[in-house]
């Protein structure tokens, strides 16, 4: 039976998690994800998850572990933040080149230093050229439902690579809100039995992890840059089957476009800062200025034609962006930049929120304002 | 550098498999390493008392004991390293510079 529930970000991945029946749990607890682990932990106690958890010693473990439960060819999940996912940097490409589909949460945390525990996007964005597939989310039910897609996309033939799903730390891992948690069956008949391409097997035996020289090595990379392409599609295609069997929709699962109809000004913002983007939106909109938002999902693969078409009609784009790639300018204002170079729209970048300084009302009507004098972007301290 | 047309999955006898699983394991042994080697060490069979310590000093494994009881090199893997001349406690293990 569909049960709504008041909860909060990280215990809504929680619930989603445990609907998609992961076998093995290798999870090391950091905040603000702790809760995650706190709560999968609890399901297997009580015997409502039939699963294993494995207490590692660190992210990097946590890390490995996942590959060895892939490699094993059972579905598995872990979750961490910040320092947890600089930990694990060493072996996230290695899980992505192997093609193992794991699902990974990352409640957004910023790196030290100074040392600092609330959000911005600075752990997974420094994450982003590893072959992960990145969503990002804006609401509880967002992270529910993008973390049943996560494993849907991942464990698409074509794909068949890792994905992140991100939730601001505190501003949604730790806020409360109401959300519908979908009935076992339901989920069950979206997302199948796991079935691997490859695994550990004594009646079939395989090597994993060997090494390529340099006559090969690039054409490894070719394949996984081929499935990163191939997956912009898949995303867009799972996000349509879930909108059909579940009745609700985030865009195109790429990004989601907000009174850009008519828009003359944009922002284009990512999780949580799209929620008062809206608002402010809302605001202009009734004193007959024409503003809009892209709320961009999907980073990694990067939707280059659907931003480029989302962007036509655009005087100046503002780009939120929650972490800066120091000595340039904000890494997702770069991407989009790149993007936009042949068409006429003037992209300007907001770095903001870092370290979890607020994104409010008065911050992002600041930008707008910005945007429509023609000011160039800044930091939005 | 190999430019790869498209859907091209052989290199070079190598498959470019998903994931870059091999469903033949023990390719490894076709990677000639002894291609490295710029020092090629021989053995004195006349000055070798069989004490073994090249064939268990040798971290490739390249050391070998052929049918009548010798000591021989693998030169398909032996990489050079010279640790077996430098263990020979009778000096039967010499090198040349090996060009190529």
């Amino acid at each position: 039976m569909v049960k709504k529930v008041v909860i909060s970000g990280a215990d809504a991945i929680a619930n989603a998690v445990k609907l998609c029946r992961p076998k093995v749990l290798p999870m090391y607890p950091i905040t603000p994800s702790t809760l995650v682990p706190e709560r999968l932990a609890e399901y297997v106690f009580n015997g409502e998850l039939d699963a294993e958890m494995i207490h590692v010693e660190s992210e990097h473990s946590a890390a490995s572990a996942l590959y060895g439960v892939y490699a094993m060819g059972l579905r598995s999940f872990t979750a961490t933040a910040s320092q947890g996912l600089a930990l694990m940097h060493e072996i996230l490409p290695i899980i992505s080149a192997s093609r193992f589909p794991a699902v990974m949460a990352v409640a957004n945390r910023t790196l030290s230093g100074p040392l600092n525990i609330w959000n911005d996007h600075s752990d997974a964005m420094s994450e982003r050229d590893q072959g992960w597939i990145q969503l990002y989310c804006e609401s509880a039910q967002e992270a529910f439902d993008t973390t049943i897609m996560a494993y849907k996309i991942a464990e698409t033939e074509k794909v068949c690579l890792p994905v992140m799903v991100c939730i601001d730390g505190f501003s949604l891992s730790h806020v409360y809100e109401p959300l519908q948690i979908e009935d076992q069956e339901k989920v069950d008949l979206f997302l199948p039995e796991y079935k691997p391409h490859d695994f550990l097997d004594i009646s079939s035996p395989k090597s994993f992890g060997a090494f390529a020289t340099p006559a090969t090595y690039f054409e490894f990379k070719e394949q996984y840059q081929e499935a990163m392409d191939e997956s912009l599609k898949i995303i867009s295609q799972v996000h349509e089957e879930f909108a059909k069997k579940f009745g609700r929709t985030y865009g195109n699962g790429l990004m989601e476009l907000v009174e850009m109809k008519d828009a003359e000004y944009a922002l284009l913002a990512v999780g949580t800062a799209a929620g008062t983007t809206r608002v402010v939106i809302e605001e202009l909109r009734k004193k007959g200025k024409k503003v809009g938002l892209i709320k961009l999902k999907t980073i990694r693969p990067f939707p280059v034609e659907e931003i480029k078409k989302a962007c036509k009609n655009l005087k100046a784009l503002g780009v939120i962006d929650r972490h800066v790639s120091l000595g340039y300018e904000g890494a997702l204002t770069i991407d989009v930049k790149a993007a936009l170079k042949e068409e006429k729209v003037k992209v300007e970048g907001f770095v903001a929120g870092l370290g979890g300084r607020d994104i409010d009302r008065k911050r992002i009507l600041f930008a707008f304002e910005a945007l429509m004098q023609g000011k160039k972007g800044f930091w939005l301290k | 550098m190999i430019f790869m047309t498209k859907k091209e999955i052989k290199i070079g006898g190598i498959q470019i498999t998903k994931g870059a699983v091999i469903s033949n394991p023990g390719s490894t042994k076709n990677y000639k390493t002894g291609e490295w080697r710029t020092f090629k060490p021989s053995i004195d069979q006349a000055k070798c008392i069989k004490c073994a310590k090249c064939w268990m000093t040798c971290p490739d494994a390249a050391v070998y004991k052929d049918k009548e009881g010798r000591f021989q090199v693998n030169y398909d893997y032996c990489k050079g390293c010279l640790l077996c001349e430098k263990e020979c406690p009778v000096k039967a293990i010499s090198h040349k510079v090996e060009e190529k």
